[in-house]
C-alpha cells in the first residue's frame, strides 16, 4: 500500500504544484506591496485583462494536443480586431456583422492552416509561421499602418466596461471557453481521437481515425479562437492596431506548456493552461509593482517558456518529443 | 577442409566456443566458426538460430559468455569487442538496411563513417570528389558521386554500401559480413552484387554471406556454416552439398517426426480477398472460410507481412477487391476507417508505433476504436469507459487489472492482451494479423493463442502472418507460403507442420 500511497502523493503534489505556487506568489506580493497589489481593483484587472491571453492560449492547446503548432494564432487575432474596426469604424457597418466577418476570416484561415498541412505533408510550424506573417502583412495593409479607433461601444460594453461581481465580463467568457475545451478534451470521443492522433498517429490512423481530418479541425477550431481573441481586443481596447496582437504568441506557448505540467499532468489542458496564464501574469505584475521595468516581461515569459517545456518533459518522463 | 591452405595462410577469422546468454536462455552454444581469406562463407540458419546474435557479438554490440576465443588473421582480439573497435581489427559490415541516408549524395554517404569519428575542420571536397571516383571506378561503378543516393536502383544502392564498407578496412585483408544484402533485389540485379562480392574475396578478403536463399548462397559461396537453435548444425563445402542437404541442415533431420494433425471440417468461404497487388505483392487471392485460421508466410523479401496492412488499407494497393458477406470492397482506395467500419480489424506488429500508445492509460487504448460504438460521443462517462474496460481485461486475462494505468506500465504480453481486447471486442468478420505474440513471453503466448482462436470460434475468419513457424503450426488450420510476392504453395493438415513450413519456404524461394 505504502508505495502506491507515495506515488499518489507524488502525483497530487504535481497536479496542484501549480495552484501552491500561484497562491505563495500572490501571498509575497501582498506581504511586499499591501496598498497596491492586494486590492480588489488590481485583481478585478488582472482577472479582466488577460481574458484575450486566456482564449489564445485555448486556441493553441487544441492542434497541440494532436501535436501540430499554430504560431500564426496571434496574427489571426490582431487581423480579427482590424477587421472588427475597419468594418464597424471606417465602413459603418454593424458591430455584430463586423463581428461575424472576423470570425469567418479565422475558419478560412484555420482551413487553409490545415490544407497545406495536410495534403502537402508539411510540418505545421512551417506554415503556420508563413501563414501567421503573410497575415501580418494584410493586418499592415488594410489599416495603411494606423492604429485605428472609433469601434462601436456596444461591443466595449459587452467585453470590458460591464462587470460581475467587478469583474468584466471577458473573463466570464473566457471562463465558459474553459469549460467548454474541457468538456470536450474529456468527454467526447473527438477529444479522445485527438489525444491518440497527437500522441500515437499511426495507431490512431489504424484506429480507423481520419487523422488528417482530425488535425484540420484542430487548426479550424484554434484560429477561431484566435479570431474570437480578436474580438475581445477589439473590445478592451475599443480600436485596433496592427502590431500590439503578436505579443500574444509566446506568452500563450509558455502557458500552454506550463498548463500542461498541472491538473492534468502529462498533457495539454485547458484548467492547467488557464491557471498557468494568471500564475505568469501575476508573476509579472508583481515584479512591476516591486519597480522592474517592462522589459521584465520578456526575460519573464521567455525563461517560463524554456523552464515550462523542460518542466513538462520530466513529467512526461522525458520521451522524445515528436515534432 | 583442406588443412594445407589453412596451415598455409592462417584462418581470416576464428571463433572457439562462443556461447551467448539472454536471461537464462542460451543464444548460442559452443560455436566455433572460420573463415579462410578469399574465400565467401555462407551462414544460414532459420530465425531464431543465432545467425544476428553472432554478427553482434562480432561487431561488438553483444558481449559473449566467458571462455570464448576470437582471432583475425592469426592476431588474437580479447572479447567482447570494443565497440567501434571492429573496423581496426579489419572486419567491415553491411547490414540489410545498408546505413545509407537516401537524401545525402553519394559521396557525403561514401565518406559518413570517416566523417562520423574524424575531427575534420576543413572538407577538400573537390579531392574527395576525386578519390570517390577513383573508388567507384576501380569497382566498376558508373554513378555520378555528387548525385543523391536516392536516386540509384536499390542494387546500386548495395554496392554504394559494400564499396563503402570495403574501403573503411582499407587496402589491407579483411573480413566482409554481408547481412541480408540481396533479399528486396530483382534476379537480375543479384548477378551485379555477386560479381562484386568475387571481386573482393579475390583480393584476399573473406567474406560472410548471411542470407536465407539457399539457391544465392549455394551460387556465391564456397564454404557454408548453419546455426540451429544456437549451435553450429554443421558447415558444407558448397559444390559437393545439394539443395536437400542445406534445407535438411537448416530445419534439422527430424522431419518425419513431426508432429501432423488431421484436417477439419471447414464450412465454405465467406470471405474472399482476391487479386491483391500493392507494394511486394503481386496478384494474391485468397478465400477464408468462417472460423478458420489461415497463415501467411514466406522468407524476408517474401512480401507476406505486407498483406495483412494492404487488406485493411494502411498500405496502398494497386488493385484487389475484397468481398465479405454482404458487400464488396474495392482495396485500391479503402481506408482503414472503411475497413473497421466493414468489419476488419488489423492488429500490427510494431506494437509501440502502431498498436498502442504506451504513455496513455489503458482504458483509453482499449475503448479507442469502440468510442462510437459502445459509448455515447457526446457524453464519455469516465467510470463506464473504465468498468468496460475492466471487463475486457478481465476476459483477456490482462494482470493487473488496472485500466487507469498507463499501458507502457505492463508486461509485453500483457500490452499484447490489451490490443487483442482494443481489436476483438468489435467482433469483426475477419481479423488481420502481424506477427501476434512479437515481444511475448512463453506464457503470455499461449493466451494471446487462445485469444485468437476465441475469435475465429466466434465465427471470425483470421488471416495471420507470422515469420515463426512454430507458431503458424500451433495455431493455423492451414499456412499459405509467398515466394517473391506470390502465392507459391499451400499447406494444409495432416502435412502441416512447423517443419513442413520451414521446408517448402525454402523449397518455393527457387
Amino acid at each position: 500500500m505504502s508505495p502506491s500511497r507515495g506515488r499518489s502523493l507524488v502525483d497530487q503534489a504535481e497536479r496542484y504544484g501549480l495552484i501552491a505556487a500561484l497562491a505563495l506568489m500572490v501571498v509575497v506580493f501582498s506581504i511586499l506591496k499591501p496598498e497596491t497589489f492586494f486590492t480588489w481593483s488590481n485583481l478585478s484587472t488582472i482577472l479582466g485583462s488577460q481574458a484575450v491571453l486566456v482564449v489564445v492560449t485555448l486556441g493553441l492547446i487544441i492542434p497541440l494536443t494532436a501535436n501540430d503548432f499554430d504560431v500564426s494564432i496571434a496574427n489571426v487575432l490582431t487581423l480579427s480586431s482590424m477587421i472588427i474596426a475597419v468594418l464597424n469604424a471606417q465602413l459603418g457597418w454593424p458591430i455584430w456583422l463586423a463581428v461575424v466577418a472576423a470570425l469567418a476570416m479565422g475558419v478560412v484561415v484555420g482551413a487553409v492552416n490545415g490544407f497545406f498541412i495536410t495534403y502537402f505533408r508539411i510540418h505545421s510550424l512551417i506554415v503556420t509561421l508563413g501563414i501567421g506573417t503573410f497575415l501580418h502583412g494584410l493586418t499592415l495593409y488594410s489599416s495603411d499602418s494606423m492604429t485605428i479607433s472609433g469601434i462601436a461601444d456596444s461591443l466595449m460594453n459587452g467585453v470590458i466596461v460591464w462587470t460581475l461581481f467587478g469583474i468584466p465580463l471577458e473573463f466570464y467568457y473566457a471562463l465558459i471557453l474553459c469549460a467548454l475545451v474541457w468538456y470536450v478534451f474529456e468527454y467526447t470521443a473527438i477529444g479522445r481521437r485527438m489525444l491518440f492522433v497527437g500522441r500515437g498517429r499511426e495507431v490512431a490512423r489504424l484506429s480507423g481515425i481520419d487523422t488528417d481530418r482530425v488535425r484540420r479541425w484542430c487548426l479550424i477550431a484554434s484560429s477561431l479562437m484566435g479570431a474570437l481573441a480578436g474580438v475581445l481586443y477589439a473590445g478592451t481596447q475599443g480600436a485596433a492596431d496592427p502590431v500590439s496582437g503578436a505579443s500574444y504568441l509566446l506568452p500563450a506557448f509558455a502557458a500552454s506548456f506550463l498548463g500542461s505540467t498541472s491538473i492534468r499532468p502529462g498533457r495539454f489542458n485547458p484548467w492547467g493552461a488557464m491557471l498557468a496564464v494568471y500564475f505568469l501574469v501575476v508573476g509579472i505584475t508583481g515584479l512591476v509593482f516591486l519597480g522592474a521595468s517592462s522589459f521584465v516581461q520578456d526575460m519573464f515569459y521567455g525563461g517560463a517558456l524554456v523552464l515550462a517545456v523542460t518542466l513538462s518533459q520530466l513529467v512526461r518522463g522525458r520521451e522524445e518529443q515528436q515534432f | 577442409m583442406d588443412a594445407e591452405v589453412t596451415q598455409a595462410t592462417g584462418p581470416a577469422l576464428e571463433i572457439r566456443r562462443l556461447s551467448k546468454t539472454f536471461g537464462g536462455q542460451k543464444a548460442l552454444r559452443e560455436v566455433d566458426f572460420s573463415l579462410l581469406p578469399g574465400e565467401v562463407h555462407g551462414l544460414l540458419g532459420q530465425n531464431g538460430s543465432g545467425k544476428s546474435t553472432l554478427i553482434k557479438v562480432l561487431a561488438g554490440f553483444h558481449e559473449p559468455d566467458p571462455g570464448a576465443t576470437l582471432s583475425v588473421f592469426g592476431q588474437d582480439v580479447p572479447l567482447p569487442v570494443p565497440p567501434g573497435e571492429f573496423r581496426r581489427l579489419g572486419l567491415s559490415f553491411v547490414h540489410q538496411t545498408l546505413g545509407l541516408v537516401p537524401s545525402l549524395t553519394v559521396l557525403e554517404n561514401l565518406l559518413l563513417p570517416r566523417l562520423s569519428t574524424s575531427r575534420a575542420w576543413r572538407i577538400d571536397w573537390a579531392a574527395e570528389r576525386a578519390a570517390a571516383l577513383a573508388t567507384l571506378a576501380r569497382y566498376d561503378l558508373d554513378i555520378d558521386p555528387s548525385a543523391p543516393l536516392s536516386r540509384l536502383s536499390s542494387v546500386e544502392r548495395a554496392l554504394v554500401a559494400i564499396v563503402r564498407a570495403v574501403e573503411e578496412i582499407g587496402a589491407r585483408r579483411g573480413v566482409l559480413v554481408l547481412d541480408e544484402p540481396t533479399p528486396f533485389l530483382p534476379r537480375r540485379d543479384v548477378e551485379r552484387l555477386f560479381a562484386m562480392i568475387r571481386r573482393i574475396a579475390a583480393g584476399g578478403s573473406a567474406v560472410v554471406f548471411v542470407s536465407h536463399d539457399i539457391d544465392e548462397v549455394r551460387e556465391i559461396t564456397d564454404r557454408a556454416t548453419v546455426l540451429r537453435d544456437g549451435q553450429v548444425a554443421g558447415t558444407l563445402v558448397t559444390q559437393a552439398a545439394s539443395r536437400e542437404a542445406f534445407v535438411r541442415m537448416i530445419i534439422g533431420r527430424d522431419l518425419d517426426a513431426a508432429a501432423s494433425r488431421p484436417a477439419r471440417a471447414v464450412p465454405a468461404p465467406t470471405v474472399v480477398l482476391s487479386g491483391l497487388s500493392g507494394g511486394q505483392v503481386e496478384d494474391l487471392t485468397i478465400a477464408l472460410a468462417p472460423g478458420e485460421i489461415v497463415g501467411i508466410t514466406g522468407l524476408l523479401g517474401a512480401g507476406y507481412e505486407q498483406v495483412p496492412y494492404l487488406a485493411y488499407g494502411a498500405l496502398p494497393a494497386t488493385s484487389g477487391t475484397l468481398e465479405l458477406p454482404g458487400r464488396r470492397l474495392g482495396l485500391a482506395d479503402l481506408s482503414p476507417a472503411a475497413a473497421l467500419e466493414a468489419g476488419l480489424v488489423l492488429i500490427p506488429a510494431d506494437r509501440p508505433v502502431a498498436g498502442g500508445v504506451g504513455g496513455l492509460p489503458v482504458v483509453d487504448n482499449v475503448t479507442l476504436p469502440a468510442l462510437s460504438r459502445r459509448f455515447r460521443p457526446w457524453l464519455l462517462r469516465r467510470g463506464q469507459m473504465l468498468r468496460v474496460a475492466r471487463d475486457l481485461n478481465a476476459a483477456f486475462g490482462v494482470t493487473p487489472n488496472r485500466p487507469e494505468l498507463t499501458l507502457s506500465a505492463l508486461s509485453g504480453g500483457n500490452q499484447q492482451k490489451v490490443i487483442l481486447a482494443k481489436w476483438l471486442q468489435l467482433q469483426p468478420v475477419l481479423v488481420l494479423l502481424d506477427e501476434p505474440t512479437q515481444g511475448v513471453d512463453v506464457g503470455a503466448r499461449q493466451l494471446v493463442f487462445r485469444a485468437i482462436r476465441a475469435a475465429a470460434q466466434n465465427g471470425a475468419c483470421v488471416l495471420c502472418a507470422s515469420s515463426d513457424a512454430d507458431q503458424l503450426a500451433e495455431i493455423c488450420d492451414r499456412v499459405l507460403v509467398l515466394a517473391r510476392g506470390r502465392l507459391a504453395a499451400e499447406i494444409t493438415p495432416p502435412a502441416l507442420s512447423k517443419h513442413a513450413i520451414v521446408a517448402q519456404c525454402y523449397q518455393v524461394a527457387a
